[in-house]
């Protein structure tokens, strides 16, 4: 029997509107995010913040922006980059940072604190897998931040550059040092590798991780989350005396001192040369990150179908 | 067609067993209203029918197995399950714009207008409604979904008399058409007593007593009895005896109306008395004896 059969529409408009559409994949996924930045709204307020505290710290300092660049010119041309550079690159860096805190803190609490204010019987009762709600906030710190990051990063380090700009040519201060110094394009190249490669899949085992221990735990996930990595490393080093534990998650953290990659974020002058995108693709230290984090999201999936509200 | 079919469903937590191997039919269309005491295991054979807990023995949904197939089922099931799920950051407009953007069933010209009777402005967040209008909003996402069936959990849990009152004439007014299928549990049995068509006792894990409301009617009937008749009432072996302004009130199964008459005003017992009569004597047995008793009783 039709749901329809039976069904007596007040007036056609209706009838026809209640007529299932169907809906693709590509769309609940497209909502399911949609829904975690109208939860977060850290996720895009944060780095927004940030950018506006670096553009308000930069439009002061920029009252000696002439004598400082004055001087910058007199350096040898490796210091002279590294002297001019140095606000952008710390722009970079500070929203690098808040890009990290705010990752960990969303993970954290992504599968917990629907389980905490009972909602996630409301989300359940939707036509969305728990899969799909399980990428979808995934795809927060791995593509969504990243994305968001890149973007405010590259807007900030151009309003920056415009400012200067505007503030060297009012006091004669020739303009071409700057812009010498401060080559945006590849700059944003270089950004845009190390935000992706580096903090969003080669740092994805750390999120689904967390993602995991938010789905599992009943309270206090932020301890949990860190109990067991140093339960570990406690009980390797105390039953052979070895630290291969630690140093693993050392090289995930801050970068493998022998790979491409760390020389690249290392040395981060000359981005342009440094890139090796085939290299790192090709890298088995990618991919075995990347397989530990599906094993982590299918668990994390797992536990969100079974876990009662808390 | 039937939207709900359970054989030997079972659901043992660590120390409880919580649903004790019930048997369970409900046909489309019908309104069921399951009732029991704090713990007897509505919410967990709801959530076992939602798909929201693993189970043991048999269970289809509207054909599917809940557990296996849940994101499809949930096409065609919508659920409350408590008063206080929306969640608190979300704003109404939200709300409405997520479920039209998931949900192929969902009709938001028709949510709009149900909430267009009411003062819930589409810029608020949940947070700052009353917990009235929580409810309102969810039963306005809730009826504007063409389910098949739809799983009311306690709809209505501390909710003031008149919201209660207006979210019972909503669902069954602008809702309810005969061809969907309704489950609700509550405490508050007067309320739904009237909304019904079907009624199911559960107590410790079992359902104890089932019958639909004609059956109800036709069968089980409350003598108010004269004191002179009290002996020969009582030699008919009624369900259950209680004292009202120092009268006895007898209540009868199967007994004809006719033969009752004469010991008194007869009347068709309300649910709740029903429900005190089936449920509460039995408070002091273990489960086995009350369900066989009961299934006795009842048949």
């Amino acid at each position: 029997m039709s749901t329809h059969s039976n069904a007596i529409p007040t007036s056609p408009l209706e009838s026809r509107a209640t007529a299932p559409i169907d809906i693709s994949l590509a769309q609940r996924f497209y909502w399911s995010v949609r829904r975690e930045l109208w939860e977060n709204r850290s996720i895009y307020l944060g780095p927004l913040a940030v950018a506006g505290l670096i553009l308000f710290g930069f439009l002061i300092s920029t009252a000696h922006l002439s004598r400082n660049i004055r001087a910058a010119l007199l350096l040898d041309p490796m210091h002279q980059q590294a002297a001019i550079r140095q606000p952008y690159n710390f722009a970079e860096l500070m929203l690098m940072a808040t890009f990290l805190i705010v990752a960990i803190f969303y993970c954290l609490d992504a599968l917990y604190g629907e389980r905490r204010d009972r909602s996630i019987l409301f989300w359940k009762s939707l036509p969305v897998s728990d899969l799909m709600t399980v990428l979808a906030k995934a795809s927060i710190p791995i593509l969504v931040l990243p994305l968001f990051t890149f973007a405010v990063t590259v807007v900030t380090q151009f309003t920056m550059l415009l400012w200067s700009t505007l503030v060297l040519s009012v006091s004669g201060v020739p303009v071409a040092a700057l812009w010498n110094n401060v080559p945006l394009f590849p700059m944003a190249v270089g950004l845009f590798d190390h935000l992706f490669g580096f903090h969003a899949l080669g740092y994805a085992p750390f999120y689904c991780w967390l993602l995991l221990v938010s789905a599992w735990a009943r309270r206090a996930p932020f301890i949990w989350a860190i109990l067991p990595p140093l339960a570990i490393g406690i009980v390797e080093k105390l039953a052979f005396g070895t630290s291969y534990f630690a140093t693993i998650l050392q090289h995930r953290f801050l970068g493998d001192p022998q790979s491409a990659q760390f020389q690249t974020a290392a040395n981060s002058m000359d981005p342009l040369t440094h890139l090796h995108p085939g290299q790192f693709l090709l890298s088995p230290a990618l991919w075995v990150g990347l397989a530990i984090s599906a094993a982590f999201l299918a668990a994390a999936v797992q536990l969100r179908r079974t876990r009662d509200p808390i | 067609m039937t939207a709900i079919e359970a054989r030997g469903l079972r659901k043992a937590f660590k120390t409880t067993i919580a649903v004790d191997g019930i048997n369970l039919r409900v046909a489309e269309g019908r309104i069921l209203g399951l009732i029991g005491p704090n713990g007897a295991g509505k919410t967990t054979a709801l959530n076992a029918i939602l798909g929201l807990t693993p189970y043991q023995g048999e269970l289809r949904v509207l054909g599917r197995d809940p557990w296996r197939e849940r994101d499809q089922l949930m096409r065609d099931v919508c659920f409350i399950s408590d008063v206080a799920v929306l969640p608190r950051w979300i704003r109404v407009s939200q709300a409405l714009d997520y479920v039209a953007g998931v949900h192929p069933r969902f009709d938001r010209a028709k949510a709009e207008a149900f909430l267009a009777k009411t003062s819930i402005a589409r810029g608020s967040r949940v947070r700052e409604l009353s917990k009235g209008m929580v409810a309102q909003l969810h039963l306005a996402v809730v009826m504007a979904i063409d389910a098949r069936l739809l799983v009311l959990d306690e709809p209505t849990l501390g909710l003031d008399i008149l919201y209660r009152k207006q979210f019972y004439d909503s669902l069954l007014n602008d809702y309810f058409d005969r061809s969907r299928t309704i489950v609700i549990t509550t405490h508050q049995v007067e309320e739904v007593q009237n909304v019904l068509t079907d009624v199911m006792f559960m107590n410790r894990g079992r359902i104890v007593f089932e019958s639909s409301t004609e059956e109800l009617e036709s069968r089980y009937a409350e003598v108010l009895v004269r004191p002179e008749h009290l002996a020969a009432a009582r030699a008919l072996k009624p369900m259950s005896e209680r004292q009202v302004f120092g009268r006895s009130i007898l209540l009868f199964n199967g007994t004809e109306r006719q033969r009752l008459a004469s010991f008194g005003e007869v009347r068709t017992p309300s649910i709740a008395d029903l429900f005190v009569a089936v449920v509460g004597d039995q408070a002091g047995q273990p489960p086995a004896q009350v369900s066989t008793h009961l299934r006795g009783a009842a048949q």
